[in-house]
């Protein structure tokens, strides 16, 4: 059973006064992809790497399968790490990166040269076996990294944003082959990438990260659906959610010209924390037009047509400021810059926020 | 881009004179006798550079007492080679081979982990030791050579390949480390980290990833320590008491007599000394190769 638990886990580089990572607590179940998702500096990478062996962890321990692995080196914690620039051994052949690991443990010959073949027809690499890497494409050796990962059969796969270095379109192609060779072979994978889209498609899970501390980790939709502070509500979700700091009325938010109602519980949560103001989070396909006049004027500044929807952004009277929001907008009649268009929004499809906290009302 | 390139190139090989027009603006192009200028400029430094050497050939193959006349050709002999190697010059050979060898693989293999360690690790005093290995080439030999004179005594290693091994030891491997550690610096980190996951102990990621990758700079230093060893006249004229002991580099003195230069022998014996040294670098030239660790890593 190969789970993962990152227990008060900390990192503080000596001459900082501020950790890499501060106190995570994170736990992998067996066979999960939990992806660590965050900005740059928040501490993903670092995890991985003190999950890893590659950095010293200063308090707090890291377990695998059970068994505390925080003084052991990377070579006896069981882990195959893919990293963001392949790191494949350029005097070898991609056979011999492949079977490198394996030599090192004294794997006889024959047993290498079937489990290197496994891979490499897991991965579509038969015909690359006796290239040097430099006479690989970009993906390929990214599927080399991978197939060097794959033939050790560790317990958990550690993979540091392996997708950033491709093009667009073989990062979808990847993405989608990553996801489908993991359920495949079940192994406990952590995965490290900054880009929202990839966690919120990959995961089982997924764990939010800012500045070293863990923001919410569950499940894609849950966080989608129920971010737990501004934070993680700003940075899942492209285009990414409108939050604009509103006051409070009896009954609801003052959106500009529109009162959005709240629930109940949301509005004692916020009388409970004497607030006038709050922090209300609107997504963009949450915004409906209106055909009358009723509704929040929004003046149309640019319009994004993305072929099956588009994405407007204009700019918005809320109290004394223009502010700017963005809208989904699904049919084809499509408004024009310049236009000024009048929003309604979805009801239950709001999230209310601290202003000052970013904690999560209700 | 083919086309831009295409056009370039044949208003160049077109008439001097005319500029070209279009795509890029034109650089000055070098007029006809600007190049005769440069090209007999250069023909004159290399016949410069060149020439002593192969004057030195020419007498060589001529006995001593013809050996001031500027004939090319003038009783062409090969008495001075086999004077010189029925000479102690057979033995002088052996103790420099022995020497230059040995340093080398010594300056190497130091130099090598020497610079391994300060691009890697970042142990307690690796900026102090940086500097020292600095500081310590501004030392002229002629501070350097009673102090080490000393301590070779006390070691009781005067007269013994080892004085001159460890001296020449002191000479190059301070510079070969810093020349190593800036090869070692453009082979990226995660090399060595993937070997870790992997594996592989410190000392066998350095055998076993870095040094293949390494290949160029090794060989420039390959070639500095041993050129260092082969050539160095003033620790072997002191380290070496013994004659049986001394180093090409010394012995070939005694060719310049009190009273007369023996002009085709020293010619001869200097073409000799040459040989080795031409062999080390035509071995060592093959791994001055760019690319080496193209692929490995992305960029």
């Amino acid at each position: 059973m190969a789970e993962v638990s990152y227990v008060n886990a900390s990192r503080i580089y000596p001459g900082n006064p501020i950790p890499a990572v501060n106190d995570l607590n994170l736990e992998v179940g067996d066979g999960e992809f939990m992806v660590l998702v965050g900005p740059s500096g928040s501490g993903k990478s670092t995890a991985l790497r003190m999950l890893a062996g590659l950095e010293d962890i200063d308090t707090g321990e890291v377990r695998i399968s059970g068994k505390d692995v925080s003084n052991k080196p990377p070579k006896d914690r069981d882990i195959a790490m893919v990293f963001q620039n392949y790191a494949l051994y350029p005097h070898m052949t991609v056979a011999e990166n492949m079977g490198f690991a394996l030599k090192l443990k004294g794997v006889p010959r024959s047993q290498r040269d079937t489990r290197v073949r496994e891979a490499a027809k897991l991965l579509d690499l038969e015909r690359y076996l006796d290239r040097k890497p430099k006479a690989l494409s970009g993906g390929q050796r990214q599927r080399v990294a991978m197939g060097r990962a794959i033939v050790r059969e560790p317990a958990v796969f550690l993979m540091d944003e392996p997708l950033s270095n491709l093009d667009a379109k073989l990062r979808v192609e990847t993405r989608a082959n990553i996801a489908a060779l993991q359920a495949r072979l079940g192994t406990t994978t952590i995965y490290v990438t900054h880009d929202q889209v990839e966690a919120m498609t990959m995961g089982h899970r997924v764990a939010v990260l800012k500045d070293g501390e863990l923001q919410q980790c569950d499940t894609p939709r849950a966080l989608y659906d129920r971010p737990a502070n501004a934070f993680v509500a700003g940075f899942i979700g492209s285009p990414a959610m409108n939050l604009k700091t509103v006051p409070l009325t009896e009954g609801g938010a003052k959106v500009g010209d529109l009162l959005v109602p709240l629930t109940r519980t949301v509005l004692d949560a916020a009388k409970a924390a004497s607030l006038s103001e709050i922090t209300i989070g609107i997504r963009p396909e949450s915004f409906k037009v209106s055909t009358d006049e009723a509704g929040l004027a929004l003046h149309v500044d640019l319009v994004e047509e993305l072929g099956a929807d588009a994405y407007v952004y204009g700019t918005a009277h809320l109290g004394d400021t223009d502010e700017q929001v963005v809208v989904r907008v699904a049919d084809r009649a499509v408004p024009e810059m310049g236009q000024t268009i009048r929003l309604t929004v979805v009801p239950d499809e709001t999230h209310v926020f601290s202003p000052a906290s970013g904690e999560r009302l209700g | 881009m083919a086309a831009i390139e295409t056009t370039v190139v044949r208003s160049t090989a077109s008439d001097t004179t005319a500029r070209p027009g279009g795509i890029r603006p034109s650089r000055r192009r070098r007029s006809r006798p600007a190049s005769i200028a440069l090209h007999a400029g250069l023909i004159t430094a290399s016949f410069i550079a060149i020439f002593p050497v192969f004057w030195v050939l020419v007498t060589s193959f001529k006995p001593t007492a013809d050996a001031y006349s500027t004939a090319l050709w003038r009783n062409f002999t090969f008495e001075n080679y086999s004077s010189v190697l029925d000479s102690r010059f057979p033995r002088w050979f052996l103790n420099s081979v022995i020497v230059a060898m040995l340093t080398m693989a010594l300056g190497v293999f130091i130099s090598a982990t020497c610079g391994y360690a300060m691009s890697r690790f970042r142990f307690p005093g690796y900026r102090p030791l940086m500097w020292l290995f600095l500081l310590t080439q501004m030392f002229p030999v002629a501070i350097l050579i009673v102090p080490i004179y000393n301590i070779m005594t006390r070691l009781g290693l005067i007269d013994t390949y080892w004085s001159l091994i460890l001296a020449y030891c002191t000479v190059a491997v301070p510079f070969c480390s810093y020349l190593l550690k800036g090869y070692f610096d453009t082979v990226p980190i995660e090399i060595d980290e993937a070997g870790r996951v992997d594996g592989l102990t410190p000392f066998g990621t350095f055998w076993r990833l870095i040094v293949p990758l390494a290949r160029p700079g090794l060989a420039v230093t390959a070639f500095y320590t041993f050129l260092t060893a082969w050539g160095e006249v003033a620790y072997a004229s002191k380290f070496m008491t013994s004659e049986k002991q001394y180093t090409l580099a010394f012995g070939m003195q005694v060719y310049v007599g009190q009273f007369k230069t023996e002009w085709g022998d020293l010619a001869a014996a200097s073409i000799m000394v040459t040989v080795p040294a031409l062999v080390v670098f035509y071995v060592v030239q093959k791994y001055l190769v760019s690319g080496l660790t193209a692929g490995g890593t992305k960029g």
